[in-house]
């Protein structure tokens, strides 16, 4: 039943989607995106059903798979020789960890629930981020966030230079190395590739589908639904389960919302982490700091001014 | 004859100046710092440089930065305005460093705002701030290098 909500709910975002993407697309349009729509989606991951089967696994690598890079080799030499050359183009295969050919992996944690030991499995990938550092600290808008809150890197204009997966509080964009723009610019003294992650499937969003790991699951693990409504089931469900939640909270916000029966911290200390392989720690805000001078910054040309005009007072008096 | 900008006495215009000029250096370096250059090109490695490569640390003094440019730009425009133009006038080299200065100064007006949560501007959009922001900042390098090699003045007496 839950599904069948989430789906009608996840429709009109979908219409919202396209809206924006619509908007987006026409030349000379103006400045501030206005979507009619501002709904973003978030998923819902009852990660007490996932089984670890990687059905959404597979059906990400299968859906997306003409997304993925098609490196030009030899790779251009590289200026200085500390840049790393990162090539998955012959490990297309690995499904254990993120790569820029596999944007989604299953990961494992061994707890104590209730006294009795347990497998717990849960699909990781990018939690598209509310505010999103990827997408904001960005130096040439490679990486943009659609209305619906997807965010999603743009491989024709990503230089590679990996500033998404520093900023990333989970290193979750992955770099391959000898394609993109770059090639056609300095390949051997700027850029290194293009990054990959997850994009939510936002042309499938945008087509009124589903997303494919959404679909896949046989456990009916992801709901998708406009975020507020997310966050609801997600405290519902917490607390049917006597359950915790990740996510909602962690870097300001995100849009992958994570139930679990057990806390995320006894799970990020059993699960294998590491390149590739994401934390489940808490993480503050990371665009808060610099955001909160945003009023700062408001009130400076008034500082300025009035310490013009004070000083415009002061010469009127003594010239009096 | 010309003469340095604006000011009635030589100690509060050689702060102001010192401010300026240190701002403008602390953003240009931050601002470049956004950018992941100073760790490939070893910049980063010099002692004492090493925040150069933290991405968050340089976004955050760049907004420091930009806290201090917004006060001082505003202060100089109406201290221009009110008491010193009867005295002097802008040069046509103050004219175009001022242009290009509130250009970079509008461009990073609007990236303040797309950082901010909820803040979305259409990518086309966002590519040619990004764009323009950089070009700007070399253009007025650039300027601004002539400018004190020919020594050129932002302003000069009427």
């Amino acid at each position: 039943m839950g599904q069948k909500i989430s789906r009608r709910a996840f429709l009109r975002g979908g219409i919202a989607a396209a809206a924006g993407l619509a908007a987006s697309s026409i030349p000379g349009a103006s400045a501030a995106a206005a979507p009619q729509e501002k709904t973003q989606l978030a998923t819902l991951l009852d990660i007490s059903k996932c089984v670890g089967c990687e059905a959404c696994v597979e059906a990400c690598n299968e859906v997306n798979a003409n997304k993925y890079p098609q490196p030009k080799k030899p790779f251009p030499k590289m200026y200085p020789e500390r840049v790393p050359v990162e090539d998955w183009s012959e490990k297309q295969d690995v499904t254990e960890r993120l790569t820029p050919y596999n944007w989604l992996f299953i990961q494992h944690a061994t707890v104590n629930v209730n006294g009795e030991e347990q497998e717990i499995t849960l699909p990781r990938r990018c939690m598209h981020c509310v505010n999103p550092p990827c997408v904001k600290l960005c130096p040439w808008g490679a990486a943009r966030q659609l209305a619906n809150g997807i965010s999603r890197i743009d491989s024709d204009i990503c230089l590679g230079g990996s500033k998404c997966k520093k900023v990333c509080p989970w290193d979750i964009p992955q770099r391959q190395t000898g394609t993109g723009l770059y090639l056609d610019i300095l390949p051997s003294f700027a850029g290194n590739g293009v990054m990959y992650k997850c994009d939510r499937c936002y042309n499938r969003i945008a087509d009124g589908e589903l997303p494919a790991c959404i679909e896949a699951c046989p456990e009916e693990v992801q709901t998708i639904g406009p975020r507020d409504e997310i966050i609801q089931k997600a405290h519902a469900l917490a607390k049917e389960i006597n359950g915790y939640i990740y996510g909602e909270n962690e870097n300001g916000g995100t849009n992958t919302i994570y139930v679990s029966p057990v806390p995320f911290e006894e799970l990020n200390k059993t699960i294998e982490k590491g390149k590739g392989k994401p934390h489940l720690k808490p993480v503050k805000d990371t665009m808060a700091q610099a955001n909160n001078l945003t009023t700062a910054m408001a009130l400076a040309p008034v500082a300025g001014i009035a310490a013009a005009v004070g000083k415009f007072v002061r010469l009127t008096k003594n010239r009096q | 004859m010309q003469v340095q900008p604006n000011f009635t006495s030589k100690a509060p215009n050689r702060i102001v100046r010192y401010v300026y000029l240190i701002t403008v250096f602390f953003l240009t370096l931050t601002g470049f710092g956004q950018m992941p250059i100073f760790k490939r090109y070893y910049i980063a490695d010099i002692p004492g440089l090493g925040w150069l490569a933290q991405f968050y640390v340089t976004h955050y003094i760049h907004y420091l930065g930009a806290v201090l440019i917004l006060a001082l730009v505003s202060y100089l425009i109406i201290d221009y305005l009110f008491l010193q133009k009867k005295r002097i006038r802008l040069t046509a080299s103050g004219y175009v460093r001022g242009t290009i200065l509130v250009g970079i100064l509008v461009s990073g007006i609007f990236l303040v705002l797309r950082n901010l949560s909820g803040g979305r501007f259409v990518p086309e959009f966002i590519i040619f701030l990004d764009i323009a922001h950089l070009g700007l900042v070399m253009t007025f390098l650039i300027v601004a290098g002539y400018c004190m090699v020919y020594k050129r003045r932002w302003v000069t007496q009427r």
